[in-house]
């Protein structure tokens, strides 16, 4: 599991750099992508929730953590938000549903394809829930006018 | 007939606008909210002194209309259409909108410097085809593949973004584009598996697509759509789910080639 957080970081930084995001921001980039996929793997193996569960537990943490180097750093929050969110983006989902849909096995490629869509919905709550906190929960120590 | 004071104030109201209106261009352009757009655009007018204007914001494109004169109002309509993110750009016309709060610059010197952000350097494609395969071996490894997958993974995700940059990027469309760059990645990993190299092929090409995810449309798009930005957030979404679509199309596509060659079951 650390193996696969460090990934998750490695991974989230490159593409962080593929958006160009200044380097100044890489390692926040990677705090955010590696304790996103740390919480989810934590809650799926540990805890017992499903998939959705924990990947809409993992986005509120990411907006979280991005919504609090937004304003710590003084920068948009899509910086830190769009590739730190990236390890949860159900990429796999897709793909399994796209593999049993050739392979005929049509009941795995919709139970796969609506696990996808459940990941989905899970980001876009999580999304939204955090985004309806005001900014100001954010703002410790460094006071000041900030965006978020 | 104005007078000359009206047409001084009528050009310096227009070129407040025309430079809020480049600093929108810019931030639109590069993958930045609807209403950060907009926001930015306020700031930049209100510091300047154009109390009447109104901007209406687009996903890939901004209205503009201006000024106090009743009869000689600033209009422009500017299509923008969709580019490559550089968040980087983002981050500078941010920093720059609240410098000019601050009241560090001029207009002219405010136009001056959104001319240097449009001209900041993107990532060498070298570095971006590197990070490319970087972050497929990652998250081949994330979904559970062995370390010879990541390794198959990383040559799929340079190859891929090699054709990203230089293929599909200039010369297909979205739909087009991202059909092949799936089915070319699923090609590179059933030859690789077929090879002897890497043990589980579907890690492998899970991996290997990610950097075709539109993480930016994705994102951007529910945000849009919780701030009540519905037109832009429905049309970002749209996009993604079209992208999400393609690729999964392409790796479709290249499977039932594949059995058909081959003969048989898959795997």
């Amino acid at each position: 599991m650390i193996g696969q957080t460090v990934a998750a970081a490695v991974g989230t930084i490159a593409f962080s750099l593929l958006y160009n995001v200044p380097k100044k921001y890489y390692v926040y980039c990677g705090i955010t992508g590696g304790s996103g996929w740390f919480l989810y793997s934590l809650l799926t193996r540990y805890a017992g929730a499903t998939a959705t569960e924990a990947t809409f537990f993992a986005t509120v943490l990411v907006i979280v953590m991005s919504r609090f180097f937004a304003v710590w750093e003084r920068c948009p929050v899509t910086v830190f938000l769009i590739s730190g969110i990236f390890p949860l983006v159900p990429g796999a989902g897709i793909y399994w549903t796209a593999y049993y849909l050739v392979t005929n096995e049509l009941r795995l490629a919709l139970m796969n394809g609506f696990a996808a869509l459940k990941a989905a919905v899970a980001i876009v709550l999580g999304i939204v829930l955090v985004f309806e906190i005001p900014y100001g929960v954010f703002r410790i120590k460094r006071g000041g006018k900030s965006r978020r | 007939m104005e007078s000359g004071e009206d047409r001084a104030a009528r050009s310096k109201e227009a070129t407040v606008l025309e430079t809020a209106m480049e600093a929108g261009h810019i931030l639109l352009e590069n993958g930045a909210e609807i209403f950060r757009v907009e926001e930015t655009m306020d700031r930049i007018c209100n510091y300047f002194g154009v109390p009447e204007r109104n901007f209406f914001v687009l996903s890939n494109g901004i209205f503009t209309t201006g000024g106090s004169m009743p009869d000689r109002r600033y209009a422009r309509v500017r299509h923008i259409p969709v580019k490559g993110t550089q968040l980087n750009k983002v981050v500078a016309v941010n920093q720059l909108s609240r410098e000019v709060e601050e009241g560090r610059y001029t207009i002219e010197e405010v136009w001056a410097r959104l001319e240097e952000i449009r001209r900041m350097p993107g990532k060498t494609v070298r570095m971006q085809i590197l990070a490319s395969g970087v972050g497929s071996a990652c998250f081949c490894y994330l979904f559970g593949g062995s370390l010879a997958d990541s390794g198959a993974a990383f040559a799929a995700g340079l190859v891929l973004y090699a054709f990203v940059l230089k293929v599909s990027g200039p010369h297909l469309s979205k739909i087009m584009g991202n059909l092949c760059g799936g089915a070319l990645v699923t090609f590179l990993c059933i030859l690789c598996y077929r090879l002897g190299f890497g043990d589980n092929m579907n890690h492998m090409i899970i991996g290997s697509i990610i950097p075709l995810v539109p993480g930016v449309p994705f994102t951007n798009g529910i945000r849009d759509i919780a701030d009540g930005d519905y037109i832009s957030g429905a049309v970002r979404l749209l996009d993604a789910m079209l992208v999400f679509l393609c690729v999964a199309i392409g790796v479709g596509v290249m499977f039932m080639i594949y059995q058909r060659v081959v003969g048989g079951v898959l795997l």
